[in-house]
């Protein structure tokens, strides 16, 4: 999808701010009664890129929505870019990209036409550094849509429009780019050249959130992944660390005699040393598994949920150190 | 050039897109040639009937008169549509997303409501000169009426339909409005002529742009003559700019505040929301 030369973003020069890009402090949403945001942190830095995951429901889109200034907060500190984003103007603006859940807006507008015409509204921002908006044939070859160009959008597959969301929203050359689950609906290939993409805008220090459901893509892309569940983030560091953390114990499964076996241990080295040392050549089918980001993301949630861990405990568990 | 003003130029651009793709889509041209069909039928079944002490026929006096109403539906009707399925389908979120991309939208809105009310009446007005007498006959100072009510007209509709288009949730809701506004047409004066309605019907009326509409349009249009079918036998210019231009200030003033606040609630959040409905009512 995406050759990184191609992505000279917005980080070729010296950042116009400090390190950070987001700063979020007690975020707070409520809807009517309901509280679905009940004090949120976290914070970014340029060029990283972060996925926030988290069980329908959790606020993801809410968060996402508070950031790009699309939705007023009912309380909390949130800064973006070096300003707040209930009160970002427009050329704050231009160095956001948004890619939304899609739907089926432009249906009659071809490919290319809608791009160049998106594109146009970014010129004045334009700076020496930055050239604005990206070349529209560039950009097409970019996210993979060379052959559609000339299509209506209409008439696009699913995974096709998606392409066109993520380039509508990278069009600009944004600093900071939000991405509200942008491969739903992509095959697996699709998936894979648009996590290239993202890794190549990343490495040219475009900071990146994305929400997802999909936790292999997650542990993939991310530089930090952020768990939003019960109003809060309940967990934020990198994919291996929370697992690690997570779950200290290993399973370790094996055959002997014919017969399977199966122990949780915490210290599996140690533990097969062992089994090999008592029965030697016996010991067949060995597997030892650490628990996954997924494991350790559906016990989390699970906990949540019925409330055997309490939101501040779990966040204490599975934040500390990580930030 | 301001960033604003850029934007502008773009909404420029982007509504002469959107207008020849509608001019090219085969279901919208449809469209065009249904509503000139349809508005040609009351011509047929006038027939030669003559309007009592005006010199004219019944479809000379009608044909001006669907062109003002053409005019009047496009400018609210249209632009309503329009803005309603486009908060649906996400372009306003879209427009929403980019540097002064609102500023872009609804310029382009409006280039592309005006080019298509243009059409809209243009188709009529080609084919019922050949169908009726009497029409467009007296030359420049026609055109010249036509330059200066066709504009109004369009101040005095278009922020109106942007107006319900904001305030209105759902598409489908713009449908239900045809009902009132068929009622508006009988005591506006289009298929005959208003003094032939009681007093107060008359005045009820003249309250909306539709009348006042036809009155221009037949003003610009029709012989001289033709004056002793209206209200006090006379166009009245001041009245229609009057009028027009009341509805065009109180648009004006009223749909920035109204399309802004719309604009502020536009979500992703919310679209899903409509999104999740729409598939209710698919499904």
């Amino acid at each position: 999808m995406a050759p990184a030369h191609a992505v000279s973003g917005a980080g070729n020069g010296p950042p116009p701010e400090s390190g950070t890009v987001i700063d979020v402090r007690g975020l707070r949403m409520r809807y009517r009664s309901q509280e679905v945001l009940k004090g949120v942190d976290f914070t970014a830095r340029r060029g990283e890129v972060l996925v926030l995951l988290g069980p329908n429901g959790a606020g993801k889109t809410t968060t996402i929505e508070v950031l790009e200034g699309f939705r007023m907060r009912s309380d909390g500190d949130v800064t973006v870019l070096g300003a707040d984003p209930a009160r970002g103007d427009e050329r704050w603006r231009a160095r956001l990209g948004v890619v939304l859940q899609s739907w089926r807006d432009h249906g009659k507008w071809r490919v290319r036409e809608l791009l160049a015409h998106l594109g146009s509204y970014y010129v004045p921002y334009s700076t020496a550094l930055v050239r604005r908006p990206w070349d529209v044939d560039e950009l097409i070859a970019a996210v993979g849509l060379s052959e559609q160009a000339d299509k209506r959008v209409g008439t696009l597959s699913g995974g096709q429009r998606r392409r066109l969301d993520v380039a509508v929203g990278i069009v600009g050359r944004p600093e900071l780019l939000f991405l509200d689950e942008p491969t739903a609906g992509l095959d697996p290939e699709a998936r894979n050249e648009f996590h290239g993409l993202v890794r190549g805008l990343a490495d040219e220090n475009t900071t990146v959130l994305l929400t997802t459901h999909d936790l292999a893509e997650a542990e993939k892309l991310a530089d930090r992944i952020l768990i939003l569940a019960g109003g809060r983030i309940v967990a934020d560091g990198p994919a291996e660390e929370l697992s690690r953390r997570a779950s200290a114990e290993a399973t370790v499964r094996w055959t002997r005699d014919g017969r399977s076996f199966e122990q949780a241990t915490a210290e599996p080295t140690r533990f097969v040393r062992r089994l090999f040392e008592e029965h030697g050549e016996a010991i067949g089918g060995l597997e030892v598994r650490r628990a996954s980001l997924e494991d350790t993301y559906l016990t989390m949630v699970r906990e949540l949920e019925t409330g055997s861990v309490p939101g501040e405990r779990a966040a204490h568990v599975f934040g500390e150190g990580a930030r | 050039m301001s960033p604003v003003w850029h934007a502008a130029r773009t909404g420029m651009r982007r509504g002469r897109t959107e207008l020849r793709q509608t001019f090219t889509s085969g279901q919208d041209v449809f469209g065009y040639v249904l509503w000139t069909v349809l508005l040609m039928v009351p011509l047929f079944l006038a027939g030669d009937e003559r309007l009592e002490g005006a010199g004219i026929s019944a479809g000379a006096f009608m044909l001006p008169s669907m062109l003002g109403m053409t005019l009047a539906f496009t400018g609210v009707m249209t632009t309503a549509q329009l803005l309603a399925a486009e908060r649906e389908d996400g372009t306003l979120l879209r427009a929403k997303a980019v540097p002064h991309g609102m500023v872009g939208h609804l310029v382009g809105k409006i280039v592309m409501v005006s080019g298509t009310a243009l059409v809209s009446m243009a188709l009529p007005f080609v084919v019922g000169v050949f169908l009726v007498d009497g029409v467009a006959r007296q030359g420049g100072g026609a055109l010249l009426t036509l330059v200066w009510v066709v504009p109004l007209g369009l101040l005095a509709t278009l922020p109106l339909g942007a107006v319900i288009g904001s305030l209105v949730d759902n598409p489908r809701t713009i449908g239900l409005l045809m009902l009132p506004v068929m009622g508006l047409v009988v005591i506006s004066g289009i298929y005959f002529p208003l003094s032939e309605l009681p007093g107060w019907v008359q005045t009820v009326g003249q309250v909306f742009p539709v009348y006042w509409l036809g009155l221009g349009l037949r003003a610009a249009l029709l012989p001289a003559g033709a004056v002793a079918a209206e209200v006090d036998a006379s166009w009245r210019y001041l009245e229609t700019v009057g009028v027009l231009g009341a509805w065009a200030v109180a648009g004006l003033l009223l749909a920035p505040s109204v399309l802004r606040r719309m604009a502020r609630r536009e979500s992703g959040a919310t679209m899903a929301e409509r999104r999740r409905k729409a598939m209710q009512r698919v499904g």
